[in-house]
């Protein structure tokens, strides 16, 4: 095996560019899960997310049009999601389990004609000379416009949750939605809303998969990353700024094993490929290990809620 | 269903008016109605001579109506501040906010501290919380749920004071409650309901509480009998007893220890949230001690779970009836086999004998006057106090050695509980030790020959019910937990250690 | 408007109607979603639902593919009907089924080429344990360490196909192969198969497992003080602990029955219908198990029924892609469809819609 293939601040950039994914997804299950909403759909909702930006991507010839309809499909799978949940009372883990299953099949669907297309080429931004210092321009500053919308998304999440009234109530459905109901909170109204963003920062997700990480559309491309974004909405402690850590952690699993894959390690490549799941499950048994509710999961996490009145 | 039929009364400003009414009477839907929760079929409501309809709580908060509710809407994992913010409408910035919650708090006598999390509050202070929220909002119309049934005597006082204070500022208080005696103190006219609709009006201090008693229930009420014995051999033996709690926001309890003799019955007072729950719990089997922590006839049980408990002769029936002692959407016969497997023996090498269980059921029926349609029938159709009887009945019909009961006639109407405080006097009669939690004190000094408190998880020494004042009660229950800083602090310090 | 009010006790009619009119609506919805592919809606169903078991050119090979692709399904979905009813949600049976037949096969190639009455039954054990330990580790974690054992059940389904590569370009790879991944064929070593027991019915050793596993649930869900225990846990927790049910056997009882009946599966699948180790091997009937136990109610004779028809629209989906081209994914989104409707409905069981003037709150 040959280590020194391995360019360390290349290894940082695929990192970053690994997590995106993930890093989106969890955002947007961070948010539904602090309204009190367990929607296990993510990997059905990234998958769509992700045939529907590759579609539209290659229709109109844009990137930009691409990720915007990857939003749209991921929320309008997580809208059937939160009619069931919401206003019918479905069971939320059975649903989710659902929308997985039909995402996973109708997007094999509609992605028949795309097998093998090559999408449009997202552009890198350029910060100028800053791209080019060594390490540091590599690392950070020579990636696409979504690497940074989701940085910005950290920070515009934490700052809504715990600095804004909107973060303040969301929290409140979260934790007793009797009270909140009692007090006059639209309950339903505000988890469905949580839930249609929980779907676009997804489809966002999968599309950035379909569209720059990998590019291109193959059936089940997700691959387990939206059950991988469900764990690490635990490992963050519902707390945004740890998602980011965990992304990154997931992302240099992902993107250390497929450098060990081209460095030629002496390990059969399916057992490096298992890596990131054995991984993740060792993570989330250490951060269960200490409590749910100690780390800060919503009281009323995954159920109903029906006004008696 | 109709809930409320036809109800007029009036509120001037500053005065405090009861709604007084037994479980079920319609007190919660009329207050909703007013809070803008429900809307009334038909009907006005004027406020301050305007026509007043509010279609939302939010409607009802800016004209100036607040409510402070029977079970909190409050969330544990959020602080005071954030807690106060959610219940108004423009809330200022959390600082400012922080600086008001002090300023208020200060002025009426109920210290808070705006950064503490909400979880880690007692009742008495979660209660605060609420009431803070209103004051907030400079209400017109302030609506008290069942404000004193999380609160020791003295804490009762200084609410009664706080809300006095407010009166005379010129706040109108509707009043809710069931408590005869705190109307006759504090209110200046009572509105009494029966099934949804005005019986009465009435100006409290000029009634007795017998005479509203029998206007509210419909009937005359006779006190349970008993015939007094000399208490036997020793049935159950705590010593030592300390368990945390398996709820994050619980109570751990702190070397709990008494004795308790066959045929006696052992009253435990206490404000919600201070180990009442646990207490069970950890007598039941549902949480295990140290084996020679808990002790039944002699033997140590402390390791056994709740079947091997059972099958001693110790039988609980918890508080909450739906969820807890009754499975909701399983038959009465179901919910019958449920904790009486073990006594009975309906289990053949693990198999059930169905018929066996169904006459078990309709046996408890009978004897409770469980008014059902049959006993298939799921447990969450029963009415509350239909149900109780049903899970009290379940446990008495097992003829157990040792019964502990938590809350046993909560949220019932009265002739049901006072059949269900007979019952379990006639079960000591027969000899049989009794264990019961309660929060209602006038039901404590009815049944108890001994009387203890539980206080953040520790439990005072038992002592004879007879002659106990109300006042060495409220101490036992730890006094007014610091509430009134002036007068009270001592006393809450005492009790603690 | 419409208000919902709940219902004093649920509904048996409702209960047994709801999947009936699902299949129905998911008919409908999936006849427009083939309309929008340009396929005639109505040759579609029929030939996904009627032609499989009725056309005179067909039945005579689907016929017995009915309950070729019905035994693993209602073999796992039996097993995971009792976790889903006890709230214990073990999503990863496709796991348990790929390990379950990886150590069956293994026991079985080891033996290789010895003949003995005993190998099979070696297999069957090897298989059932083999699941049982996959699906063990789960629920250790959640017993132990509270971790959701949603999301471990699951990861490890990745995990068990990763195995399943190695193990068929590695250590279970025919020697005689020339190469090419994937184990020697275990159909064709008598000792080892699993075969057709009687010509043309398609019954083997997993269709007479799976019916005993439904008559064993069926006895133990009516009769038995286990069958209860899951009720009630599922149903009310905390009622259950004060029944004296311990939350932790409950879940090593639930996860180790289900892994073990995902492992069995595995195990008939490989040494029959399959016959050998490969990469391709898992398809997917861990999953499709999820809505079969769902449809069935989560009751063993629903599942029964429920797993006859998912066989069908299996056999069915395969006849219409090549009749018709529909995509083989399409198949897959047919049913998820079907679990949406079914959740949908289950709503009229527990509440009664109620129309009203305005709701107040």
């Amino acid at each position: 095996m040959d280590l020194s293939a391995i360019n360390p601040a290349v290894l940082f950039a695929s990192l970053i560019v690994a997590a995106t994914p993930i890093l989106l997804a969890g955002l947007g299950e961070l948010v539904v899960e602090k309204a009190g909403v367990l929607n296990l759909g993510v990997e059905g909702m990234m998958i769509v997310g992700a045939i529907c930006g590759f579609a539209v991507a290659v229709g109109t010839g844009s990137p930009a049009l691409g990720f915007i309809g990857g939003a749209v499909g991921g929320a309008a799978l997580s809208l059937i999601f939160g009619l069931l949940t919401q206003y019918l009372l479905a069971n939320q883990v059975a649903t989710g389990l659902a929308l997985t299953l039909f995402g996973l099949g109708f997007s094999a669907l509609i992605g028949q004609g795309y097998v093998g297309i090559k999408p449009p080429m997202t552009e890198r931004l350029s910060f100028g000379p800053l791209s080019d210092i060594p390490g540091l321009g590599t690392i950070l500053l020579r990636h696409d416009l979504m690497v940074y919308v989701a940085l910005i998304a950290v920070v515009a999440i934490w700052y809504v949750l715990n600095r804004t009234r909107l973060g303040l109530i969301l929290r409140a459905v979260g934790e007793n939605h009797d009270a909140a109901h009692a007090l006059g909170y639209k309950v339903v109204r505000i988890r469905l809303l949580a839930i249609l963003f929980g779907g676009a920062m997804a489809g966002l997700g999968g599309a950035y998969l379909s569209l720059i990480r990998v590019p291109m559309w193959t059936v089940g491309m997700t691959s387990g990353a939206g059950w991988i974004a469900l764990a690490l909405v635990v490992f963050a402690a519902w707390r945004p700024g740890r998602l980011l850590l965990g992304a990154w952690l997931f992302g240099g699993i992902t993107a250390l094993q497929l450098n060990l894959q081209v460095a030629g390690a002496r390990v059969p490549v399916e057992y490096l490929q298992m890596s990131p799941y054995v991984i993740t499950i060792l993570v989330l048994v250490i951060m269960s290990a200490k409590g749910g509710r100690a780390l800060g999961a919503p009281a009323a996490l995954g159920r109903s809620f029906h006004a008696t009145h | 269903m109709v809930a409320n039929s036809d109800v007029t009364f009036a509120i001037s400003p500053g005065e405090v008016h009861a709604l007084l009414g037994e479980n079920g009477a319609g007190k919660s839907t009329l207050v909703k109605m007013i809070y803008g929760l429900v809307r009334p079929d038909s009907g006005r409501m004027l406020l301050r001579g305007a026509p007043y309809q509010p279609a939302k709580p939010s409607e009802a908060r800016q004209k100036g109506v607040a409510m402070v509710f029977q079970h909190f809407s409050l969330f544990e994992a959020l602080n005071v501040a954030e807690n106060v913010a959610l219940g108004m409408e423009n809330p200022p910035s959390m600082r400012e906010l922080a600086e008001r919650i002090r300023a208020v708090s200060q002025e009426y006598g109920l210290p808070l501290d705006p950064a503490k999390l909400v979880g880690d509050l007692s009742a008495g202070e979660r209660q605060r919380v609420e009431i803070i929220r209103c004051l907030l909002q400079d209400p017109k119309l302030l609506i008290m749920d069942e404000p004193t049934s999380v609160l020791t005597p003295q804490e009762v006082d200084i609410l009664f004071q706080t809300l006095r204070q407010l009166s005379a500022e010129g706040t109108a208080i509707l009043y809710i409650s069931h408590k005869l005696e705190e109307i006759r103190t504090l209110c200046d006219e009572a509105t009494i309901l029966r099934r949804g609709k005005v019986v009465a009006t009435c100006t409290p201090r000029e009634r007795t509480a017998r005479e509203m008693a029998e206007l509210m229930v419909g009937q005359v009420l006779t006190p349970p009998a008993r015939a007094r014995k000399p208490p036997g051999p020793v049935a159950l033996e705590v010593t030592g007893l300390s368990v945390s709690s398996p709820n994050p926001f619980g109570t751990a309890l702190k070397n709990i220890a008494f004795t308790l003799r066959q045929g006696e019955v052992l009253g435990i007072a206490g404000v919600a949230g201070n180990g009442q729950d646990e207490l069970l719990l950890a007598l039941s089997g549902e949480i295990l001690s140290p084996e020679s922590c808990v002790r039944l006839a002699g033997k140590p049980v402390g390791r056994m779970g709740p079947n091997a408990r059972r099958a001693l002769g110790l039988v609980a029936a918890p508080e909450e009836r739906l969820g807890h002692a009754a499975a909701p959407d399983m038959s009465l016969t179901e919910n019958a086999l449920l904790s009486g497997y073990v006594r009975k023996g309906f289990l053949k090498n693990g198999f059930i004998g169905w018929a066996a269980v169904d006459s078990f059921a309709q046996a408890i029926v009978t004897a409770f006057d469980v008014r059902t349609p049959g006993t298939h029938v799921a447990a969450r159709a029963l009415s509350g106090g239909n149900l109780q009887k049903f899970v009290i009945g379940r446990e008495i019909l097992q003829d157990p050695s040792v019964i502990i009961v938590n809350q046993p006639t909560w949220g019932v109407d009265a002739a049901a509980a006072a059949a269900i405080r007979q019952a379990l006097l006639d079960l000591a009669a027969k000899g049989a030790a009794v264990v019961a939690i309660s929060q209602d004190l006038d039901e404590l000094l009815e049944i108890s020959d001994s009387f203890a408190a539980l206080n953040e998880g520790r439990l005072t020494a038992p002592r004879s019910a007879q002659g106990l004042t109300v006042d060495e009660i409220g101490l036992m229950m730890g006094g007014a937990h610091g509430m009134d800083v002036a007068h009270s602090h001592h006393d809450a310090q005492g009790a603690r250690t | 408007m419409i208000r919902l009010e709940k219902r004093p006790t649920p509904s048996r009619f409702w209960v047994a109607a709801t999947p009936l009119i699902a299949v129905v609506l998911t008919m409908i919805a999936g006849g427009i979603m083939f309309a929008i592919l340009g396929k005639n809606p109505f040759d579609a169903i029929r030939i996904i639902f009627w032609d499989p078991l009725f056309d005179p050119n067909m039945s005579a090979y689907s016929r017995p593919q009915l309950l070729v692709k019905a035994a693993p399904l209602i073999l796992i979905a039996i097993g995971l009907s009792l976790g889903f009813r006890a709230g214990i949600w073990n999503i990863g049976a496709e796991g348990q089924y790929i390990i379950g037949a990886i150590c069956g096969a293994a026991v079985g190639l080891a033996f290789y080429p010895a003949a003995g009455w005993y190998i099979f039954p070696l297999m069957v054990i090897a298989g059932a344990l083999g699941g049982f330990l996959w699906a063990m580790i789960p629920a250790m974690l959640r017993t132990f360490f509270n971790t959701s054992e949603i999301l471990v059940s699951l990861l490890l389904v990745y995990v068990a196909q990763a195995l399943l590569a190695a193990m068929a370009l590695g250590r279970l790879r025919n020697p005689e192969g020339g190469g090419f991944p994937g184990s020697r064929n275990l159909a064709q070593y008598p000792a080892a198969s699993n075969p057709e027991l009687f010509a043309g019915t398609g019954i083997h050793w997993g269709v007479v497992a799976a019916f005993i596993a439904v008559i064993a649930a069926y006895v133990m869900l009516q009769r038995h003080i286990l069958g209860f225990n899951i009720k009630l846990t599922g149903q009310a927790p905390r009622a259950a602990r004060f029944s004296g049910v311990s939350p932790v056997a409950l879940v090593l009882i639930c996860m180790g029955t289900s892994g073990a009946l995902a492992g069995l599966a595995g195990m008939f699948e490989v040494a029959g219908p399959s016959g050998k180790i490969s990469i391709d091997f898992a398809s997917g009937y861990g999953f499709t198990a999820i809505i079969v136990a769902f449809l069935g109610r989560l009751n063993p004779i629903g599942i029964l029924l429920a797993g006859l028809l998912m066989a069908l629209t299996y056999i069915g989906g395969e006849l219409a892609q090549f009749m018709l081209g529909l995509p083989k994914a399409s198949i897959q989104a047919f049913q998820g469809m079907l679990l949406f409707f079914l959740l949908a409905l289950d709503l009229l069981s527990n509440y009664r819609p109620r129309l009203v003037k305005r709701e107040g709150a």
